[in-house]
């Protein structure tokens, strides 16, 4: 009667974040339970970060080495957890909610006939044999809470909102145990797989600026973003734009800032002529500054911001930019 | 080739979201409606496909008589056929809705041509669920592909690319398969004034599916508490720049 966890690991090979985030809520679970917490990694068995995963409360560690089962084919993925909740009798199974986890945990899902709780702040086991959820509507905007009842919970957890209760006892750091999983796939199961390549989008540099200077409507046109991309560059930093931007063709849509553009997390948002509609707010909210330029005083974005200018960005930009460069 | 673009009518959220007084719903007496962002670009891919290989892309939506606005907003953009799957207002997990989609493809497929593509937007923009292509799919025995922004078709073949934390993954696969777009895949166009025309005419056709409960139950709505405050203004037009770069400085921005 485990606690199963989807586990990804980053580029340097530690855990990801988002995968950190959903050992956590999985950790709470496994605690109120047998306390057996099993990470499922798909990759080769000898690079795990095994100190990382036991600081994480992770008793087992279940590799699917690549001789087995090499790159991304999300139906295979969720045939071998589905597999292995009926095998351990597993009481939850946790991903993060990034496009592999919810991708992977739908087929779950799917195969599996059970539903599935997507994008979960936290999950607690209730005497009743449920569990009671809070989860993110509306890109954030709106929290959900809801009562989940399954045979074996299927969550994915939101992957960019620190967990509620970060700073519980440190969990025991015993190395994990190490299972070798071979997993036995059908054609069916390889039928969609990614052949991966290196990427040219923006959409990367963005999510990881520590600066942003955000564009708008107000910036009024294709032409009106030169200041905006001179005044990033002397802040090391990039370009942003709203959804009214991209849905007007004047800048890609890899430059959205917002619910269905890219979340980003920088130090200082610059955000020149952009009201602060909700959906644009659910991209740009973590950001740990934000600055608005505005002629509108009473714009919603001066009710999120910290500072604000008063103003026509088409002046007000330039002015920075000539002051900035008088500074050297 | 036969389209088939599910599409969901959601309320339309400007500057915040209002929760109804028993906590249930968003707000929508003061909103209009549209369908999600991500749709909208499915209706223009769609819509581009059959004009580039013929046949029809048939427009699908599952919710209340009210949604047929919705159908109607994709047919003014060259889509050839509505279909609404009419509920009675309540709320339908992704069980039930695939469930309904489902039916709907087997129902086309009988007497034939049947659908030789599936589009749905990656997620709706209220539930953010992420599963119904999936669920779809998974039933029919199809292929599928989510958060897709880059789809070619070449004879029965898809080749649909992604990105996935700064790596571009690409998946090839044969029709007739699943595939979910986000937003960014095109530039939907604006309805023509003959499209609004033909769309107010058009006869919708319709069905009422069956509601099943799928083992996840709302028990409420909430607003998140937010960081409200009122910001400080460092004043008006140019002659505020020096007080911003001060600003910059303070933050440990500046270079």
């Amino acid at each position: 009667m485990s606690v199963l966890c989807l586990t990804e690991l980053d580029a340097t090979g530690s855990v990801a974040s988002t995968s950190l985030r959903a050992l956590a809520l999985a950790r709470g679970l496994a605690a109120a339970g047998t306390g057996q917490l099993a990470a499922v990694v798909f990759g080769p068995a000898d690079q795990l970060p095994l100190d990382e995963l036991g600081g994480a409360a992770v008793t087992d560690v279940y590799a699917v080495p690549p001789e087995h089962l090499a790159g991304y084919a999300p139906r295979a993925w969720a045939s071998v957890l589905a597999g292995m909740i009926a095998q351990a009798g597993a009481t939850a199974l946790v991903a993060a909610a990034t496009d592999r986890g919810s991708e992977v945990m739908a087929y779950v899902g799917a195969i599996t006939g059970q539903p599935v709780a997507a994008n979960c702040l936290s999950a607690e086991s209730a005497a009743d044999g449920t569990y009671r959820l809070v989860r993110q509507r509306w890109g954030g905007l709106l929290l959900e809470d809801a009562v989940l009842e399954a045979t074996a919970a299927l969550l994915t957890v939101v992957p960019d909102t620190p967990p509620e209760e970060e700073n519980e006892a440190a969990p025991d750091t015993t190395e994990p145990a190490l299972h070798l999983h071979r997993p036995e796939l059908t054609e069916a199961d390889l039928v969609v797989r990614a052949a991966e390549t290196a990427d040219q989008g923006g959409g990367a540099s963005l999510a990881t600026a520590r600066v942003v200077v955000g564009g708008g409507r107000g910036v009024g046109g294709p032409d009106g973003f030169a200041p905006l991309e001179e005044l990033a560059s002397l802040l090391g930093g990039v370009v942003g734009v709203s959804r009214v931007v991209t849905s007007q063709g004047w800048r890609p849509h890899s430059q959205q800032v917002g619910q269905t553009g890219t979340k980003i997390t920088p130090e200082l948002y610059l955000a020149c002529g952009i009201s602060g509609a909700i959906q644009h707010m659910a991209g740009c909210g973590s950001a740990k500054h934000i600055v608005a330029v505005n002629t509108d005083p009473a714009a919603p974005i001066m009710s999120r911001a910290d500072y604000a200018v008063i103003g026509d960005l088409a002046e007000v930009i330039p002015a920075l930019v000539a002051a900035l460069k008088d500074r050297g | 080739m036969e389209i088939l673009v599910c599409v969901k009518r959601v309320p339309q959220v400007g500057g915040r979201i209002v929760i109804t007084p028993d906590g249930q719903d968003v707000e929508t007496r003061m909103s209009g409606f549209a369908m999600s962002p991500h749709e909208e670009c499915a209706v223009e891919e769609a819509v581009r496909l059959t004009q580039r290989f013929g046949g029809t892309a048939v427009v699908l939506t599952l919710g209340p008589p009210e949604a047929a606005e919705q159908l109607r907003e994709a047919l003014a953009i060259g889509a050839g056929h509505g279909i609404l799957l009419e509920t009675d207002g309540r709320e339908w997990g992704p069980i039930a809705t695939a469930a309904a989609i489902t039916e709907a493809v087997r129902r086309k497929a009988a007497p034939g041509p049947g659908y030789d593509l599936l589009l749905f937007g990656n997620e709706a923009a209220d539930t953010g669920d992420y599963q119904v292509g999936v669920r779809v799919a998974e039933s029919l025995g199809w292929p599928c592909a989510t958060g897709i922004k880059q789809l070619e078709i070449d004879g029965a073949t898809v080749r649909a690319r992604r990105e996935y934390r700064g790596t571009a993954e690409t998946f090839e696969f044969g029709l007739p398969a699943v595939v979910t777009v986000k937003e960014g895949i095109n530039l939907p166009r604006y309805p023509s004034l003959p499209g609004r025309l033909r769309a107010k005419r058009a006869v919708l056709e319709q069905h009422q599916p069956q509601w099943s409960a799928d083992g996840l139950r709302k028990t409420g709505l909430r607003v998140p508490a937010e960081r409200r405050q009122q910001a400080t203004v460092l004043g008006s037009g140019p002659d505020a720049v020096p007080a911003l770069v001060r600003m910059l400085e303070e933050l440990g921005v500046l270079r």
